[in-house]
């Protein structure tokens, strides 16, 4: 009895067909994007990767006034994006960041601009917050595609990817171009917003690529078994994430934030006991 | 045999070059001490030799491999390897990108561990090792990397007594093997052990068998007129201080 009713809970938000393409579209993304979320992490991209999804914002507003597909609008955007923070940067008299900033606010207030006038077709909320509900199987197939392109390229870069984030200053003397490493980096980066922030929305891609990342970053002592963690971490995100919005009627991608961030929490507080509890080994360090 | 020779060397970083007047040879089986105080161009002279800074003026003749042991960085400590993974990274650029490395590369890499005396660490994480056990993982890299020129950059900072005799050991072993070693240092004494010694404060003062070379004079130019770093410590005191010191 109590078992039939805990099945039929856990089995009712995916009696629809469009909300079991939206769980396999969500766990998809989790995948790749727990994988190189770890990355993220350990490149210092965070800020990069938020940074870039919201520049590709007039790109997809572009691409939805017009009835071209996202994808499409994404890629220029992120084109778009790319070039302009090449601009600020080479500006010596602001930093870096501020150059960032400076872009991408302008590139999205553009984006919201457009988004928010008059002439625009209702949807383009699900462009900010995403629209997980409304996948195609092409998206499918697409987020499919994702899942093998960034999980072979991590594969193939791994020794890499470990160098140049373990030694960056001796890379070269080690035979490995950081500059090449971090630009194939970026590349996969692109690629992982450009598919998921169609649906995880603008505004809450990076949830995925980052809060799993960083759980696992506490919970693992090695980078393989870390990979999986954040990929597993992400998949029970946006899992839960979707129980969440179909119970409490709340919106998919901010649910599935909302559980990412509370995971993100948990492994949190479970490292910070591990810390205070005398079997963890101190870390060896001189004076 | 000679592993590098270098002549008429001058190094910067776009004004006025910050080392000049560089011309040394190291041979294989040399220990060769580098002495200088900080910002005296020990780093920009090993950015040149390995291949990351190009020279202003002169030349560097290196035809081997050259590997280097850098100073731990808080860094490398956060990161989840293995001393495994650290020596397997000398390989890296030996495989093509899309290999990943394979049995003959973590035979060579655990064979470069118990080379250094860390076996039973392999698969130890790097930051939970102690100083002198990182210093000779990442001695073990270079040795993946077949290097025949190693770059040590202040290997001794921070360590204890045992641990310093053990590095020291190893390192007369590599030597021994044919290796020629540049070793970056504060200490005046240790250098005196080894080899040969450069000194460069801004441009060369002085390179040679450390009897002829670590005079009171050589010292001075070396470290300014006034003061000198001492052993151990990174304390100053006087010149003349230090001079009964490592005369005594």
């Amino acid at each position: 009895m109590v078992l039939a009713t805990l099945g039929s809970i856990l089995a009712d938000p995916w009696r629809d067909p469009l909300t079991r393409r939206a769980l396999a579209e969500a766990v998809l993304l989790a995948i790749a994007g727990g994988a190189i979320g770890c990355w993220i992490v350990f490149y210092n991209l965070a800020y990069s990767a938020e940074s870039l999804a919201h520049a590709l914002l007039p790109g997809l507003v572009v691409a939805a006034l017009a009835g071209l597909p996202l994808l499409l609008g994404g890629a220029a955007g992120l084109v778009l994006a790319a070039l302009g923070v090449a601009l600020a940067a080479r500006v010596p008299a602001i930093g870096r960041d501020t150059g960032v900033a400076v872009v991408v606010t302008t590139l999205f207030g553009l984006g919201a601009l457009l988004a928010l006038s008059s002439a625009s077709p209702p949807g383009l909320q699900g462009i900010l917050f995403g629209d997980i509900l409304g996948v195609s199987n092409t998206d499918l197939a697409l987020a499919g595609g994702l899942v093998v392109v960034v999980l072979g390229a991590l594969g193939a870069l791994h020794g890499r990817l470990v160098l140049v984030g373990f030694d960056r200053s001796n890379a070269r003397a080690l035979g490995v171009s950081p500059v090449l490493v971090d630009a194939a980096l970026l590349v996969l980066v692109a690629v992982v917003l450009l598919v998921a922030v169609q649906g995880l929305g603008n505004l809450l891609v990076v949830a995925v690529l980052i809060a799993p990342a960083a759980s696992a970053r506490l919970l693992a002592r090695r980078l393989a078994p870390m990979m999986a963690a954040a990929a597993a971490i992400a998949v029970a995100g946006v899992v839960g994430g979707l129980y969440l919005s179909f119970y409490a009627g709340t919106a998919a991608g901010a649910s599935i934030a909302a559980v990412l961030v509370g995971l993100y929490a948990l492994a949190g507080a479970s490292s910070a006991m591990r810390a205070r509890g005398p079997s963890r080994p101190q870390s060896a360090q001189e004076p | 045999m000679t592993r590098v020779r270098v002549e008429g060397l001058a190094a910067g970083y776009g004004g006025a070059p910050v080392l000049r007047d560089v011309a040394f040879e190291l041979r294989g089986g040399d220990r060769v001490g580098l002495l200088g105080p900080n910002g005296g161009g020990k780093t920009t002279l090993f950015r040149v030799l390995l291949g990351e800074l190009r020279p202003l003026a002169g030349t560097v003749e290196a035809p081997g491999r050259i590997g280097v042991v850098p100073q731990t960085e808080r860094s490398r400590l956060d990161f989840p390897v293995s001393a495994l993974d650290v020596a397997l990274m000398g390989a890296v650029s030996r495989l093509p990108w899309w290999r990943r490395p394979g049995r003959a590369e973590r035979g060579a890499a655990r064979e470069a561990l118990t080379a250094v005396g860390l076996a039973a660490e392999a698969d130890a994480t790097f930051g939970d090792l102690s100083g002198g056990q990182r210093q000779r993982v990442l001695v073990a890299r270079a040795l993946v990397q077949d290097a025949s020129v190693v770059l040590l950059d202040e290997p001794f900072t921070g360590m204890d007594a045992a641990s310093a005799e053990r590095l020291e050991a190893l390192l007369r072993r590599l030597a021994a093997e044919g290796r020629a070693l540049l070793i970056a240092t504060h200490d005046v004494d240790q250098a005196r052990g080894w080899d040969r010694v450069l000194c460069v404060n801004g441009r060369q003062v002085a390179f040679g068998p450390p009897g002829d070379v670590l005079t009171r004079e050589v010292l001075q130019a070396t470290y300014g007129g006034a003061i000198v770093e001492i052993p151990g410590g990174g304390a100053v005191l006087p010149a003349h201080h230090h001079h009964d010191h490592a005369a005594g």
